[in-house]
């Protein structure tokens, strides 16, 4: 299908808006959809299944990636990487290694920090303070103090270099942590 | 009946409209929507439904369930003219349910990109609130719904681009002062380098239009809800500061009081008026409001405004389908006894 704007180039991204008060749907393709403000919340990447097929460009590995089905739903790392949508928790766990780039490229991170619920707990046999949670507050808040005022004073690559750092920690003490778990079991 | 949020002008209300808390959740015994039978479609909004009324919360009894495959499409459409809905959800059918809180501040989207999105409104800038209420609830709905989580990547989601936290927080914020100085595009650019994006008010893929922007984090694995909350409040404090003072240093100009004048009495007076343009004339006497040159309209009034007065909500409110050039007198005249009511 061609872009309906341009009618030029193929159409890859399906975009919707409401106009005065009515639903309006449209096929365009990425330039411009990126014309018309369609982005996705990483910009250079005009979608994500592009994205993840850039990651199994070689054939070889895509005939490969097609003979192994997700036990949990049936989807196959191609179907994934062709749709952007992952089919269910367990993909995750079946196609980690292949999805982490995809996910290592959005983020810059790959292990969660954040909350953890209960049930999240129990299965990873966690006691009652989640590790997550303990994190290394000293140097940690002193680089998000930084953070603050390279905001407030508007020096946005110093708090970007910043933001970096405190990641790379969070990563660093998170990895440690379960190090030590492993050890402890 | 308590008012909704809209109706209301919060913390840092003259630069702040709302803030907007968004976690992302799926039941881990289903696969994601995308690979969802009907019949599982249906199970899960069961679920989910059973889960939010007899959560034993005491704003559980609060909430009501709207089937939104079969409310007529202009009902659907003044979803998310409110802001309850993504227009994604009411695009395409297929056993999409809302369960809104009776103040439209809790709204469950379930069956959308994810199982379940749980979004938390509120008037202003109130972050820590939003983001208490939606952890609350969400806490509340794991106990009976098991969320797929894993410990490596926190809560997994069909888009990888939600793994970890799930959590979009957001703001909107009204910057007449920074779009009429042209820096607001520079200031998009910045603001993306520290992980936060810039959107319209309607979310991804609409245009900024009558000076609302939305900001909101963009990265939500191997950050906790708390840094980006953290982040994007000490960004927000920025750009409410920046904005006061190009407010201040900007209302003193004939030509910008002019505008401002002008789009009163405009309100004032006209007899039709579409959408956009009250939109916009509404932005520049909210302008006028927070510099003090406007005294006989408040900010709640122009809240409240900015919502009902778009199609799908205005026929909403009058209970009919009405023409383009009907509803153009039934805004002009909401806005004019608006205007008189002080």
């Amino acid at each position: 299908m061609l872009c309906q704007k341009c009618k030029k180039n193929q159409a890859n991204t399906h975009v919707k808006q409401i106009i005065n008060g009515k639903l309006t749907e449209m096929d365009l393709c990425s330039d411009c959809a990126a014309k018309m403000g369609f982005t996705t919340s990483f910009g250079s990447f005009p979608n994500i299944a592009d994205m993840m097929s850039g990651f199994l460009g070689m054939p070889t590995m895509n005939a490969l990636a097609d003979e192994v089905k997700c036990g949990g739903c049936g989807a196959t790392f191609s179907q994934i990487s062709k749709s952007g949508k992952v089919g269910c928790a367990k993909c995750y766990e079946t196609f980690y290694d292949r999805l982490l780039p995809s996910i290592k490229r959005i983020h810059g991170n790959t292990v969660h920090t954040g909350k953890r619920l209960r049930t999240a707990r129990l299965k990873s046999g966690e006691g009652e303070t989640p590790a997550a949670v303990r994190e290394d507050k000293s140097e940690l808040e002193t680089l998000q103090e930084q953070l603050r005022s390279a905001v407030n004073a508007q020096e946005f690559e110093q708090a970007a270099a910043l933001r970096d750092r405190i990641n790379e920690l969070k990563f660093r003490s998170k990895n440690e942590k379960n190090d030590s778990s492993v050890g402890e079991a | 009946m308590e008012k909704k949020w809209y109706e209301k002008n919060g913390k840092d209300g003259s630069v702040v409209i709302s803030t907007r808390i968004r976690l992302a959740r799926n039941l881990e015994e289903f696969p994601f929507p995308a690979r969802c039978s009907d019949d599982l479609r249906v199970r899960i909004a069961e679920k989910v439904k059973d889960a939010v009324l007899n959560s034993g919360s005491v704003i559980s009894p609060r909430f009501s369930c709207i089937d939104v495959d079969n409310i007529p499409m202009g009902e659907r459409v003044s979803l998310v003219e409110r802001h309850l809905v993504s227009p994604e959800f009411i695009s395409e059918k297929g056993t999409k349910s809302l369960l809104l809180l009776d103040d439209e501040s809790v709204s469950i989207m379930v069956n959308e990109e994810d199982h379940v999105r749980l979004q938390v409104m509120c008037e202003g800038f109130d972050l820590d609130r939003a983001y208490e209420q939606a952890s609350r609830i969400d806490t509340l709905l794991d106990e009976r719904l098991k969320f797929a989580f894993s410990d490596t990547l926190g809560y997994l989601t069909q888009c990888p681009t939600n793994l970890g936290t799930g959590m979009r927080a957001s703001v909107m914020l009204h910057l007449p002062a920074l779009t009429e100085a042209k820096i607001m595009r520079k200031m998009g650019e910045n603001l993306s380098k520290l992980g936060i994006t810039v959107r319209g008010a309607y979310g991804e893929g609409s245009e900024p239009a009558a000076d609302l922007y939305q900001i909101s984090n963009q990265i939500t694995l191997g950050i906790s809800e708390k840094t980006a909350i953290e982040n994007l409040r000490s960004i927000t404090k920025q750009l409410i500061a920046q904005e006061l003072s190009y407010r201040e240093k900007l209302s003193p100009r004939i030509e910008i009081q002019d505008k401002i004048y002008r789009a009163q009495g405009i309100l004032k007076s006209a007899r039709l008026i579409d959408c956009a343009e009250a939109q916009k004339l509404l932005s520049r006497v909210r302008f006028g409001i927070t510099t003090g040159l406007i005294t006989d309209m408040d900010l709640e009034s122009v809240n409240r405004l900015f919502v009902e007065i778009q199609p799908a909500t205005l026929m909403q409110s009058t209970g009919k389908e009405l023409t383009a050039s009907e509803r153009d007198a039934v805004r002009a005249n909401l806005i004019r006894s608006a205007g008189n009511a002080h």
